[in-house]
Formats: C-alpha cells, structure tokens, sequence
C-alpha cells in the first residue's frame, strides 16, 4: 500500500481522537487502527515508521509506536 | 404466506375512511347490531368494521372522505333525510340503519345516472373485456345496489372528453370513464402530495385534468400511480392491464429498489407480472409506492438479462457460454489456485445491499468460514458505514431510532443531505403530509431541495451550506442551543454521561463553534444558523432525517455523531415523533451492515476480534475463525495494486461505476487475477471480470429486506429464477465447489441461522413473520414484536454519550485550478447506477446526467443551459451537457450518476471517511469549461466497454 495513503489515513484518524477533551489519543488512535485495519495495512504503516514516519503527526506517530512494539509478540 | 393467499388474489378491505386515531370509544347501534369504535370514526367505516359494506364510489380509505357521490347513505333515527356515511361521524346511542326501500331506491337512482354517463355496453362485469372497461368498481358497485337496467340506455350523451392520453408510459387517461368522483385528485394531494390533477370545467362538463390541462407526461405528475390505484371506473388504468389482461394471483412481496422498504401484490396473471399495487397494509408505505417500484420493474425480463454462466481466461477475450458446473468449478479453483500462490488473505467478496438477508449472510460466511480470511465488505462501505460507526458510539447501535409512522407526531423536521423526494419518495408523502398538518422544516442541503418549496409545503429555513462543512454547521447548531440554555437538562442528567456533557458543552460553546466564525466557513447566515437551532431545540417534537450527503464526506462519521449530539442535548430521543433517522440508499443496506458484511464485524455488530462471539460462530460453523479485520472495498484496490489481493467474488454490485475515482478502481480490478461478478446484466464491473454467474431478480427468490427503519420483510418468489438459480443458490454451488459442506433448502433456514447466532434477531423466523407481517429488530425475549422505536428507557450502550466534533475542512479545497464543489445525487426516476432503471421507461423522465450550475458561474464560463460542457477534477475528467438553474447556489455545481457513459465517478477522488473509509462522493473541487465532445477517457471507456462485452458465438454442438 503506499505509504502516503495510510499516513494521510491515519493522520485522519488522528484529527479526530486528539480533538476529543479527554482521553488518551495513541491509544485511541491504536485501538481504531487494530479494530479497522487489516493486518497488511498496521504492518506496512510499522514499516513506514521503521523508515522514520515521514508524515506522521506526532499522537499518530506515538499510536504506531505502540502496534510496533505489540508485533514483538504477536503478527500485526 | 399460506398456500392460499399465495395463489388467489388478494383484495384488501376498504373500510371507506381513514382509521380514527381518536382514544375514547363510542358505541352505536348499526343495523340493530351494537358496535363500538374510536370517537371520529364514520358511520361507513363503523358499519365495514363490524362487516356490513355501505355501497359507495367517492370515498376510499387511503383518502379523507369527500361527500360527493350520494351513494352511501343511510338513515338515521331521529334525524330527518339520508345523511352520506361516509362523511357523517358516529354518535354514542346513534342508530343507523344502512338498508331500506327508500335508500335501495336512491342509490339505484344514483348510480343509474353514473353508469348511463359511463361507456358500458353491457351491465355484467364478467362479460367486460378489459381493454376497454380496465376496473370495474363501478360495476360492481352497480351490481351491489341492484341495478339491472338503466333507463336512459347505455349510449346516451356522455360528458366532455379531452380525448385519451396516453403519454404516460405506463398508465393511460381516458376521460370518458370519469365520474368526477375526485379520488385520483385527492389521491395525489392528500397521498402522494404532488397537486397535479384538478377536476376542469363546472356541471356536467367538469372532467379530471392533469397539470393546466395537458398531457400527464408534461404535467408535474411524478408517475407513482396513486391516481391509478384509487380510480374506480378504470378511466386511469396501468397499460399492462390493458395489453396483459386482469390478473388472477397475488405474491406479496418487497420491492427491490430503495431503502423505504414499500410492500407490494405481485398481481400474476400465469407466469406474467402483471401489475405490482402497493399493499394497503405494508407498514412501511401504507398502500402508496412510487414510480420505480410500482412501474419500473421491466428490467426483469430485459432483454440484455444474461442467464447463462461465463467465464473467459482474460479480460480482453470474448466471454464463453458454459455450465453452471463448469462456471463454478473454474471459480473455485481459480480461488484455490490463488490461495495456494498468493495467500490465504489474497482473496475476498463483496456482498450487496440489492440481495436478501440471507443472501447477504452466506456471502460473509463464505468469505469467513470458506476463504478463511475477513476480506468482506458491502456497498454500504461507500454509503451508510459512517451511520455504523457514528451512532454505535453515541447511542450503542448502528440503526436509525424510529418507525416511519413516528413522522406522524413531530412537530419540527431536520432534513440534512437528504432528498427524500427523489431518493425516498414514499417516506416524502409522508413527510409533506405532516407539513401540510403544519410541522415545521429545516432543510440543510447545498441545494434547493424540492421540500424547501413545494405545493403546500415551504421550510421554514433552509441552510444552503457549502458543500464539507456538514460538522461546522451541525456543531454552531448546538453552540447556539447550549449558549441560549435550550438544552434538555433533565434529559442529559438522566439519560447521558454527565461528564461528558459537560465537556462537549465546553466545546462547542468555543468562539470559533458560533454562528458568526461558521457563517465565515458554510457560507450559511448566523441568522439563520439561530434560528434553526432555537426552532428545533423549542419547537415541540423534533426529528432528524439524514441522507448520504451527511454520511459522504471525509467527516461523514463526525457529522453522524453531532446530529446525535444534538437530539440528546434537546431531549429527542426515545419517543415516537422524534429521533436520529438515517434515509437508506438500496433496499437493504440496513440488512447488509446487520448481516456481518463489514469486515470487522459479525452480524449484529460484533467486533470479530471478539473471543465469545467468535466462539459462538465457530462452533455453529465448525471452523475456527481470523480473528483479524479483513480489507474495506477501498482497501481492496489498493492491495490489488500492491500484489497482496488477487481475486474478488462481487455479488449484485457495479463498483465500478458507483464507487469514486473510477479509474482509480479499474486499475485494481486490473490488477487481480480473478474477478467473479454475480449480476443480472453484463455491468461496468464485468468488464473487468473472469467469471459472469447470472443473478435473479426480487421476483424470482423467496428471502428478506430490512428497510431503514430496521423493518424486516419477506420477498417472496412469484415466478422461478430465469437464470435457473436464486442468488441464495449460487453462492451455496461455490461454497460446495470450495470444499464447505454448509447446506440449505430454503432461505428460512438461513433465518433460523442468523436468529440462533444474532441476540437482535433471536425471535425473527419466517413463521414470525408470516403471521405478523414485518418485524423491527431488535426482536428477542424482551421485545417479542420487535422495536418500533429505539432507546425508549435507557440507551442501548447505556448513558447516551456526548462526542467532541472538531471540524476539520476537506482536502478537497477550492482553488485557481478547481474553483467549483461538485456535489452528487440521485433523482426520482433512475436508480444507483441505473442498471435497473435504465432498461425500463423510466428514461422518459431522465435520459442523461445533467450538470447543474448556477447562472452566474454559467456565464462566468460561457456556458449555456444545455451545452457539453467539460467537468475536471484533479482524479479526472468527463463530459456533460449543463443545466443552468439558481437551485444550487454559487460556486457548487451538482449532478447525478445514473448513466455509465457520463462516469461522474471519473471525477470523484479517493478521499474518505476518517473512521470508515466511506468515500468522499460528495465534495470535490472540479472546473467546469466549455467542450465540444466527449473526453478520451470516455471514448476510450466506450470502446473498452464494446470490446470487453463480447459473447463468443456458441459453438455447435458434436
Ligand atoms: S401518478 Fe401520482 S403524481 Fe401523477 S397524477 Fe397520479 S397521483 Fe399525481
Ligand atoms: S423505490 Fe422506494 S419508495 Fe419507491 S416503491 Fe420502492 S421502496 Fe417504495
Ligand atoms: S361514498 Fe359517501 S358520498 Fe361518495
């Protein structure tokens, strides 16, 4: 998938959770990302990060973080 | 239905007046017999109710009584005269007596002068011949009060005659058969709401006349045919009937095109439709339809059908004829093939929102339990998904709150990017009907919708924002609702999350959410961004109705979740009058999102990643499931062009030419290996596939439709599938090429499925419905009935729960290059893609795409009302001839997707929803300029589309 695509995506999402008042917006935008997205997707935006995220915003950027260090234990 | 009802023709009692929803009862004596009704009822309706018919002709119950034909009258005691039933209301101790020598006498009078006006030549209506008598209610009103001879003969003067009009392409006019009885002028008042019929010219001379005495196509006549169905002297007749003759079986059925769900009788003469007539008792539509699905149902016997299987090893070869074996073995093991090379996850369907619950639902189990992965998903992707999503958050389910009867008792109607009379035509009677009784309107819409005007109905406000900025203006909405203390405080801090109230009053109370800062982003007047809040937030009951023109933008979720932040705040939630109600596109979209077609979900909206659920279908199914979202329809095409999706079973959907960025589309259909596409005609989707399996249409398969208002209700089977197999049935042959032994031998038992695996649906089965007629899920235990009106007690999730709705604007922004929004929709005539409508005679009505632009933008451009004019957006480009008209305002041009040779979807872009993927049909920024042809792109398509549609000549055979 190009990568562009997911990052505006994920940017997308990441609008939405950090305007909220309260909350955790990584954690939200992850859990909208793991609920969502399927597995090709989360890995090729993983990837995009391990290739230094260009694009991300930063909560984004922190919600990707997370589903990198979950794919240590399980497939993402 | 029973065996009997399924093959005699069913003729629904006509009680002559409307029911009265009056609470205190009255008791009278009729006949001698004591009978007991709601005060309000006439004495006509009282009598049918306890079996005893009053003759009449002017009165019917689908329209308020008239007085006019002096047929059914009856005697009163102690009341001088003979009062008309039908317009005098019961008393307490009345006694009415319906039979005498003297009312015998009066009617036979009556309707001696009625029938000696009437071109009869014989008084036995089984001896008429219908193509000149049609209906004879007339007749057989004449044989009920005993007329044997009219004494001024049959072929006495008649009155005026306009001469026939048969300009309608499916009902003719003959005006010699008109009694002035008025039902087809009331009919399309009162019913249908259009105003086009007056009754011209006084005394005997006065006759019926559409529009100012023209012809009805050029009259503002909309086709839907109530006329038709109340005239009681066949002097407006459907042509069918005409040329097929009276029919002699009715199959109650659904109709099959948009999301109000009308009932129908499938009148049948043999094998031959021969009518549909909208069913009297079909809670959705209460005996009215529109043109589409009383008329345009031709496309089931079109010619271009195709019913036999093909396949071909590329796309650029001609298609070959084979078997049904041959075609589904080819499938599966093309699909095997691919599996084994590419990966289990390479494969996927998409189930459509056109086929039956049950269709729906094996399609997903198929994906689920056969291809191993969840690669499913449905055209409500690229419609309602933002509805799923946005509502389940703040209320806990994906489903719009009331019943279309709720309409009735609202005071104050928000219609926001909807166009219900195009879009939901019958769900539009309604609602004029209610605004005529004096409820308010909101209309929120970049165009002038037909409701903000039209006979006897005006909006109080219309907000004509600028296309994108939906959340801006729904949230300065609340802003001035929580600055002005219109808020509902019992309501919140009973029903919702105090907290988060209190946060989201916070929020939109912010400067940049007020009427001013957002008057500078919609373009919409702060004026009237306050005088719409305080009209619905102090108005009495209030409801909101919305369409794709919420759902369609890169905030469609957000803006879902403000108009439910709004009814919260205002307490309108939970009773019938008000509510949060999605207008649903297809037929059953809402029964696709129910049935488990999303990705991420099984049916009833259960995340699949969740351990019980999953549990509970995989020891139904006996396989263990993925607990992993598979791929949204965007998505998809994205993976095909990436090498990780290489084939795709699509069941009745032209995603080619009703999703965005067309080309966008063609390239990842162009870059799988196997595409399967299951449809009726050879569609724009087809030129891009491998295998073609013929699909049945809505007449031909027994199953159910959930309409918008989550109403569940049969379709059932009037003649056998063309093609040779129900849709039901050819996903089964697939699932049995790939190895599943999943098995069934009627759809019911895919019911008892979905309720033994689904909470909502727990009591739904065919049985049920049979004997209640429709059901509204959710329908279990606790609502055995099922549920009319939603979140009456508490909401779903529990606390309604407030959400924050940032605007944040479109990428899709004006410039130097694309300094115009273009926004889409449909109109009456035409369905979705068209594929349906356009091979019926509803092309009388709308032949070609039209671009609408407004006349200063036109002149600024050069551009002349019917000239070709060139539309580009930064996806694409394509051609079509302007329609200039201030209906849309400045800066926004509008036009509709109907026809596959326009391709509006050349022009939409990839842009979607931020939570759903639902894409951004509804905003994109073009430029419009004059043209003097088609563009390569269409002439390319053109040519592509000839060459991909080839059928191989069958071979002899050996
Ligand atoms: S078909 Fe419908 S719109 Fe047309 S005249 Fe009859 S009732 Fe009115
Ligand atoms: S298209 Fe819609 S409104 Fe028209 S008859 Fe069918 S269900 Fe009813
Ligand atoms: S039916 Fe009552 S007056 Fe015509």
């Amino acid at each position: 998938m190009p990568p562009e695509k997911l990052v505006h995506m994920a940017n997308q999402i990441g609008k939405f959770f950090a305007s909220q008042p309260r909350g955790d917006a990584p954690a939200a935008i992850a859990d909208h990302l793991r609920k969502f997205w399927d597995p090709r997707m989360r890995r090729a935006i993983v990837a995009h990060l391990e290739q230094g995220g260009a694009g991300l915003d930063p909560p984004v950027r922190a919600a990707v973080q997370r589903l990198a260090s979950e794919s240590g234990h399980q497939t993402v | 239905m029973s065996e009997d009802t399924q093959m005699s023709l069913i003729d629904e009692i006509d009680y002559g007046t409307p029911p009265s929803q009056a609470a205190e009862m009255v008791t009278l004596t009729i006949d001698g017999r004591a009978v007991t009704v709601p005060a309000g009822t006439s004495i006509m309706r009282a009598a049918m109710e306890a079996g005893t018919a009053i003759p009449k002709l002017c009165a019917t119950d689908m329209l308020d009584a008239f007085g006019s034909c002096r047929l059914c009258l009856v005697e009163i005691e102690g009341r001088a005269g003979t009062p008309a039933s039908c317009t005098t209301p019961v008393a307490p101790d009345m006694a009415v007596a319906t039979a005498s020598e003297r009312l015998d006498r009066l009617r036979r009078g009556v309707m001696e002068l009625y029938v000696s006006d009437h071109p009869v030549t014989s008084l036995d209506p089984c001896t008429l011949d219908p193509c000149t008598q049609g209906d004879v209610e007339l007749l057989d009103v004449a044989a009920e009060v005993g007329l044997t001879e009219v004494r001024y003969g049959l072929d006495g003067a008649r009155h005026r005659s306009t001469g026939l009009d048969v300009s309608n392409p499916y009902f003719m006019y003959d005006p010699e058969k008109c009694i002035v009885c008025s039902r087809c002028v009331r009919a399309c008042s009162d019913v249908q709401g259009t105003f086009a019929l007056t009754i011209s010219g006084r005394g005997f001379d006065s006759v019926m006349a559409a529009g100012s005495d023209q012809p009805f196509l050029e009259s503002e006549c909309v086709s839907c045919g109530a006329c038709v169905q109340a005239c009681p002297t066949g002097s407006l007749i459907e042509k069918a009937v005409v040329e097929t003759g009276r029919p002699d079986r009715t199959v109650l059925t659904t109709c099959a095109y948009c999301g109000v769900g009308c009932s129908f009788k499938a009148e049948m003469k043999g094998d031959d439709v021969v009518r549909m007539v909208p069913y009297k008792d079909g809670k959705a539509n209460h005996g009215h339809s529109c043109v589409k699905g009383r008329f345009a149902w031709g496309y089931t016997t079109h010619r271009e059908r195709i019913l036999h299987p093909m396949i071909r090893d590329s796309i650029d070869a001609p298609w070959r004829e084979v078997s049904w074996d041959e075609a589904i073995g080819f499938a599966a093991s093309e699909i095997g093939r691919i599996q084994a090379r590419y990966g289990r996850d390479s494969v996927g369907a998409i189930t459509s929102s056109r086929c039956t619950n049950e269709e729906t639902f094996l399609v997903q189990k198929l994906v689920r339990a056969g291809f191993g992965n969840n690669n499913v998903d449905t055209c409500a992707r690229v419609c309602h998904s933002p509805t799923g999503y946005g509502l389940s958050q703040t209320f806990g389910t994906s489903a719009g709150t009331q019943d279309f009867d709720s309409v009735e008792q609202t005071d104050v109607m928000i219609v926001i990017g909807a166009n219900p009379t195009d879009a939901h035509p019958v769900f539009a009677s309604r609602m004029k009907q209610r605004l005529r009784q004096g409820a308010k309107l909101i209309v929120i819409d970049p165009r002038r919708i037909d409701l903000v005007r039209s006979p006897h109905v005006e909006a109080e406000c219309h907000l004509p924002l600028r296309p994108g900025t939906n959340v801006a203006v729904v949230t300065a909405l609340a802003h001035v609702i929580v600055a002005e203390r219109l808020v509902d405080e019992d309501f919140v801090r009973m029903r919702c999350d105090w907290d988060e109230y209190q946060d989201w009053a916070d929020f939109v109370l912010r400067p940049e959410h007020g009427p001013e800062a957002v008057e500078a982003l919609s373009g919409v007047p702060a004026d009237l961004i306050r005088k719409a809040a305080r009209l619905y937030a102090t108005g009495g009951n209030g409801a909101i109705y919305y369409g794709l023109g919420v759902t369609e933008h890169s905030q469609g979720t957000t803006a879902v979740m403000a108009l439910a932040n709004l009814a919260m705040a205002t307490g309108n939630i939970g009773r019938p009058g008000v509510g949060v109600n999605p207008l649903r596109g297809q037929n059953n979209v809402q029964g696709s999102c129910d049935m488990g077609s999303f990705p991420h979900e099984l049916s009833g909206y259960r995340h699949i990643a969740g351990g019980d659920v999953r549990r509970l279908f995989e020891s139904d199914w006996g396989v263990t499931l993925n607990p992993e979202p598979g791929l949204r329809i965007p998505n998809m095409f994205d993976a095909a062009l990436d090498g990780s999706f290489k084939a795709l079973y699509v069941q009745g959907e032209d995603i080619l030419q009703s999703d965005p960025d067309t080309r966008h589309v063609a390239a990842g259909l162009g870059a799988m290996e196997c595409v399967i596409v299951q449809d009726l005609f050879l569609n724009e989707t087809a030129s891009y596939a491998h295998v073609f399996l013929p699909g049945s249409t809505f007449l031909e398969k027994d199953g159910t439709f959930t309409n918008a208002e989550r109403r569940i209700q049969l379709v059932r089977k009037a003649l056998a599938p063309r093609n040779g197999y129900a849709d039901w049935e050819v996903t089964l042959l697939l699932a049995k090429a790939l190895g599943m032994t999943m098995h069934y031998d009627h759809p019911s038992q895919i019911m008892d499925e979905i309720a033994r695996l689904t909470p909502t649906f727990a009591g739904v089965s065919y049985a049920r419905l049979e004997a209640l007629g429709s059901i509204q899920w959710p329908c279990n235990a606790n609502a055995p009935e099922g549920t009319p009106v939603m979140h009456v007690d508490g909401f779903v999730r529990g606390k309604g729960r407030f959400i924050a709705t940032e605007y944040v604007a479109s990428d899709e922004k004006t410039g130097p290059r694309f300094p115009l929004l273009l926004t889409t929709g449909r109109i009456l005539s035409q369905y979705n893609v068209g594929a349906q409508t356009r091979r019926t005679d509803n092309v009388v009505w709308h032949h070609e795409d039209v671009l609408e632009i407004h006349p200063h933008d036109a002149e600024m451009r050069g551009i002349a009302d019917g000239a070709w004019v060139r539309l580009a957006s930064r996806a694409g480009e394509t051609t079509l001839r302007a329609q200039v008209t201030d209906r849309v305002a400045p800066g926004v041009v509008y036009t509709t997707f109907h026809h596959p040779d326009t391709q509006a979807n050349v022009v939409t872009t990839d842009n979607s929803d931020w939570a759903t993927n639902c894409p951004e049909y509804k905003c994109t920024a073009v430029q419009v300029s004059p043209s003097n042809g088609r563009s390569p792109w269409q002439q390319d398509y053109e040519a592509f589309s000839d060459r991909s549609r080839r059928i191989a000549p069958v071979e002899a055979a050996e």
